[in-house]
Formats: C-alpha cells, structure tokens, sequence
C-alpha cells in the first residue's frame, strides 16, 4: 500500500519534470517554483491515485528490463514494423490478399506479456490481434495474407506469424 | 541545410503512410483488412511527422530559444500516446466486431469462430 | 536554423484533406465496425495535424490537446467497442 503510493508519486514527479522542461535556469532546464509545485502535486496524486495500484509485481522496476525493452523498441520492433508498413501500402495497391484468422500459442504466462506481445502483433507484418483466450494464453490473430499450408494446423506454429516477438518479450516482462 | 533535409523527407515519409492508411481504407473488402491498413500506416505515419515536429524543436532550442523545449517534449508524450493507444483501439474493434457476429470475407480459414469463448 | 512553419501548414492541411476520405468511408459504411474504423483513423489525423499545426503557429498549447484528444478518443473507441459487443 505505501510502497504503491510512493511508486505513483515519484513516477508523476517524472512526468511532471519531463513536461516542464526548459523552464527554467536550475541544471540549465528546470525553475525552481516548477519544482516546488511539482512536489505538492505529485505528492496529491500518490495518495490519490495510489490505491488502485493493485498488482503485487515489482519484477518491471528492473532497469535491465527497461534497457532491454528499449533495444527492442529500437531494433526488431522498428525494422518489423517498416516492413509491415511497405507490405501494406503494396497490398492496397494491388489488392492481394488472401485473410483467414488462425490460432497461435505462444505460451506466456503475465498479462504485461500478452498485452505487449498483442500491441506488437498487431503493428508488424500483416497481422492483428482479434481475442484472447484467458485460459490458456492463446492469441487468435488475423492474418492478411495465409501461407500455404498454414490453415490446415489447428494451432498454427508462432514463428511463422510473429518470428522471436514472444522470446524477446518473454525476456523483458517474465 | 542537412536537419532541414531530414525534416522534409520525415514530412515526406509521413504524408505517404497516412495517405496509404487513408486510401486502404476505401480500397480494402471488410473490416478486418481495413482496421490492417488504417492502423498501421497512420500511425508509422504519425511517428514520421511527429519525429519531423521533435527535430524541429530540438534545433530551435539548441539554438538558444528555450521556450521551444515543450514543442520537443509534449510532442514525445503525445507520440508515446499514440503508440500506446492506437493497437489497442484496434484490438478492442476487431474484438467486438467478431462478437456481433461479422465474419471475415474471402476468408479460407476461421479458427475463432470453432471455440466459443466466455 | 530557419524558420519553416510554412511547410508545417502545408502538411497539416494535406492531413486535413485525408480527413476527408474517412469521412466519405464513415459515411458510407456498411456496419457499424466500418463506421468506429474511419472514426479511429480521423482521431488519429486530428493527432497528428494538431501537432503540426502547433509546430506552424508556434502555439505549445495545442500540442497540450493533442494529448488530452488522443487519450479521450481512445476511450471513446473502447466505449463504442464495448457497446457493440453487447456489453451495456
């Protein structure tokens, strides 16, 4: 319960020294009013918003975690999401498509993973995420563009559709 | 002259994705191909012009006009909304949509609509 | 470095344009998915216009709604989605 309202308080006084930067001449960025409210006000909305922080799970205060979601923010996510963008652009021009929606198991255990590798999917080559079985952690993705084969599997292999994405992010958020 | 370069061919790049995510929205059969080309091209259009606006008021502040600094870091945190916000809209249409019963046309196969989920 | 808001207007009145095709498909649409789908497409352009036009006048109080915009259309999207579903 403390440990939560701290967590809130200083992640709004993050929030508020990024949004106030420049202000000031304190460290060439900040004024020193700015941040004397930031305080007041970071320190309200802690014990304001604190108690709906209900998970019990520290594991993403981590920095290494932080450092490593960074890296795949900037590497395979980015360079996946460039070819999906090209892909397309070449699908609305020509109007090749063949969908379906097929089923994959990627076996990740939190709900950090799933939603993380759901937002993922649906940003990178031509597919998107439509439900979630809560059970088992099954994704049923739709797929623009079906591989030969692939539809006669009852749950489809996940490196045909989404390559390493469930490896990595089973290293940043489990 | 070469950050100004930079800057035109982010707008460049930005102005054709939203314009592809535009255009599949009208060329493409039904929902589901729709929400694949609205939703990724506006929003790797997106970042392209909002890169263009963040560069932009990084340069002016480097050039002493601090008062140019929140046009770089509100620009951020209205992408980093975008990047959050966006997918997850997407995910909760397609969700619906195959709820209330629309199917996917020229669809060869369907493994959702086998299991009935809670 | 230069002054460029010139181009800046000119992409955000490009964007605007592009508006106008979803509003031709949320006009159009057959179901009421096609209807959230254009809509969820003009937030977007309404995001990302509004940050070029406040880079254009110079006006850091738009980039300020265009925050605030991207966050409360998202719900709005999640509201429509969840009343489709059968929810409410």
């Amino acid at each position: 319960m403390i440990g939560a309202i701290i967590l809130t308080s200083v992640l709004a006084f993050l929030a508020w020294l990024f949004m106030t930067m420049g202000s000031g001449n304190l460290l060439y960025l900040w004024d020193l009013k700015e941040i004397y409210a930031g305080i007041f006000f970071s320190v309200v909305t802690g014990v304001v918003a604190g108690r709906f922080v209900k998970g019990k799970d520290w594991r993403m205060l981590n920095p290494a975690r932080w450092f490593l979601f960074a890296a795949y923010l900037i590497g395979p996510f980015f360079i996946a999401m460039a070819k999906a963008n090209f892909d397309v652009a070449y699908r609305v021009i020509t109007g090749k498509i063949r969908p379906g929606i097929v089923r994959i198991r990627p076996n990740l255990k939190t709900d950090l993973g799933i939603t993380m590798l759901a937002n993922s999917i649906t940003l990178t080559p031509g597919t998107l995420s439509v439900d979630v079985d809560e059970n088992s952690g099954d994704l049923f993705v739709h797929w623009i563009n079906v591989k030969n084969g692939a539809e006669e599997k009852d749950i489809c292999d996940y490196k045909l559709v989404c390559g390493k994405f469930p490896d990595w992010i089973r290293r940043i958020a489990e | 002259m070469i950050p100004e370069c930079v800057i035109y061919l982010f707008l460049g790049i930005g102005l054709f994705f939203n314009f592809m995510g535009s255009i599949g929205l009208m060329r493409m059969p039904d929902i589901y191909t729709r929400l694949h080309a609205a939703t990724k091209c506006t929003t790797f259009g997106s970042i392209f012009t909002s890169l263009a606006v963040i560069i932009y008021g990084i340069l002016w502040w480097y050039d002493g006009h601090s008062s140019y600094a929140p046009l770089a870091t509100h620009t951020i945190v209205a992408l980093a909304a975008i990047l959050v916000t966006n997918p997850t809209g997407a995910h909760a249409i397609a969700r619906a949509s195959h709820r209330a019963g629309v199917k996917p046309e020229r669809a060869v196969v369907d493994r959702l609509e086998e299991v009935k989920l809670p | 470095m230069s002054d460029m808001s010139t181009i800046f207007l000119i992409t955000g009145t490009l964007l605007l344009a592009y508006m106008l095709i979803g509003l031709l498909r949320l006009a159009l649409g057959p179901t009421v998915g096609d209807r959230v789908v254009a809509l969820d497409t003009i937030n977007t352009l309404v995001v990302a216009g509004m940050i070029l036009l406040g880079a254009a006048f110079k006006e850091i109080i738009y980039i300020d709604v265009a925050i605030v915009y991207a966050l409360l259309s998202f719900i709005g999207t999640l509201y429509i989605a969840k009343y489709m579903e059968g929810g409410m």
